[in-house]
């Protein structure tokens, strides 16, 4: 499983600033739902397009690989709309969904994740009002973008000790001990990560020192 | 037990006390982890041996003040664990058996620059560190790599190279070559030979510590060796043959 969303290279589109390229996918999704038309739909995914494949020099691969993973929504989307209301407003709604997934798609892969960390950090920093830090929400999203594929990778090692032993690796029999071994798993990993992060010093703000005492 | 914040002047280090354990006794509820260890560590390079269940985990873990002794002291260049916890932890880096649980960000490049992010470095030098750490041990390339597509070696070499990049005075490393093959083993081991700091190495590679210069044996809890890299390898054979 890769969850490898970062293209590198060298183009505006990387250099551009995360916060800019968040509020720029912001106003074409008000865009192409304020003006819900076919030729709109169709300027933005073009648009989109020229960005992704021309300026970002992303591979088509990645922005196809996209294009899969909503096929069936968007196939679904044209039969539903072709069948209950006019073929055209299906259309408009496919482009118009198409656009957007794939204009996620160049933002994600122009933006290094500890930028887009950056940008919900500054997002979130109204909330230390009420006491949230919000560098926690940013490395919160950051962790969980790269323990994903970790915790894929562990739930595969469990299946294969079971099923080399003869379990079996589908049903619900199958999900069930998978959950328990993993929960257990998982548990000790995070125990693990804690101490990782005190001792690289994630609870570190030089300003503020907390002594505890025997009262 | 109450916790009070208070502003206070940051203690000062003591390079020259080196790692000192007064009385140490821990327990993990009823069970005993270490009793009664007392000892001075000066040396550039100290193993650590003994068995799985032995303690010598938990001795690792109180030199960076991750475990707090339940009774004793450990006072690291001059800091108490217990009472300047985050000074330690900026002097001590902690290299941990399983890179996986040490690596938190998405790509090589982040996941380095994550301890700098703490230490609140400038952004443009912790760029340039970040560079020249891993050009060092030869993750340049991997710079913008995901960290979970890295082989087991380069992931034991980012989790070093995530701690060295905060430049520590010391590093205690945790069983730092269990997880690798023979040549990754060799890899890492040069790699800590090269080192700078002062280093405790906890493991089970005999030919890890042949060269080091003071080598303790943890046996249930207790110190049961304590002597050059030969007397101490000796003693541990000998340890284990007995079982």
């Amino acid at each position: 499983m890769s969850l490898a969303l970062y293209v590198p290279r060298s183009s505006p589109a990387h250099r551009t600033p995360a916060g800019a390229k968040v509020f720029a996918l912001l106003a074409l999704s008000v865009l192409v739902f304020v003006l819900p038309t076919l030729p709109v739909a169709l300027a933005a995914l073009a648009g989109v397009l020229v960005v992704g494949l021309g300026v970002a020099r992303l591979p088509a691969a990645l922005l196809a690989r996209q294009v899969r993973v909503v096929a069936v929504w968007v196939l679904t989307i044209v039969a539903v709309h072709a069948v209950l209301t006019d073929l055209l407003l299906g259309v408009t709604t496919a482009v118009r969904l198409l656009a957007l997934v794939l204009a996620a798609a160049v933002v994600t892969a122009t933006t290094r994740v500890t930028a887009m960390v950056a940008v919900v950090e500054c997002v979130a920093a109204p909330l230390r009002l009420v006491g949230v830090r919000p560098a926690r929400i940013g490395l919160v999203l950051a962790m969980t973008l790269r323990f994903i594929p970790l915790v894929a990778e562990r739930a595969d090692r469990i299946r294969e000790a079971q099923a080399a032993r003869g379990g079996s690796r589908r049903g619900l029999r199958a999900m069930t001990t998978l959950v328990v071994p993993l929960l257990v798993q998982l548990l000790q990993l995070a125990h693990t990560i804690s101490e990782a992060l005190d001792a690289r010093g994630a609870d570190d703000p030089a300003s503020r020192r907390v002594v505890r005492e025997a009262a | 037990m109450r916790i009070r914040r208070r502003h206070l002047v940051p203690p000062e280090a003591d390079p020259s006390r080196g790692i000192e354990l007064v009385g140490v006794h821990h327990a993990y509820a009823e069970r005993t982890a270490l009793n009664g260890i007392d000892l001075r560590l000066t040396e550039h390079r100290v193993g650590v041996l003994g068995a799985n269940g032995s303690g010598k985990s938990t001795f690792a873990r109180l030199l960076n003040g991750l475990v707090v002794p339940t009774d004793g002291q450990v006072v690291v260049d001059g800091l108490d664990t217990r009472t300047a916890v985050r000074e330690v932890r900026r002097r001590v880096g902690f290299v941990f058996q399983d890179p996986d649980a040490q690596i938190v960000h998405p790509t090589v490049a982040e996941d380095v620059g994550y301890g700098l992010e703490n230490q609140q470095v400038p952004p443009a030098e912790r760029t340039e560190r970040v560079a020249e750490i891993l050009d060092r041990y030869g993750l340049a390339g991997h710079a913008d790599h995901p960290a979970h597509l890295l082989s087991g070696g380069q992931k034991q070499l980012l989790a070093i190279a995530g701690v060295l990049v905060m430049r520590p005075a010391r590093v205690v490393f945790d069983e730092p070559t269990t997880l690798l093959d023979l040549v990754n083993a060799r890899r890492i081991a040069r790699v800590i030979a090269e080192l700078s700091q002062a280093v405790v190495v906890v493991t089970h590679d005999l030919e890890l510590l042949e060269d080091f210069d003071r080598v303790l044996v943890i046996d249930a809890g207790r110190l049961a060796e304590d002597g050059p890299p030969e007397q101490s390898i000796r003693a541990y054979r000998k340890l284990m043959a007995d079982r």
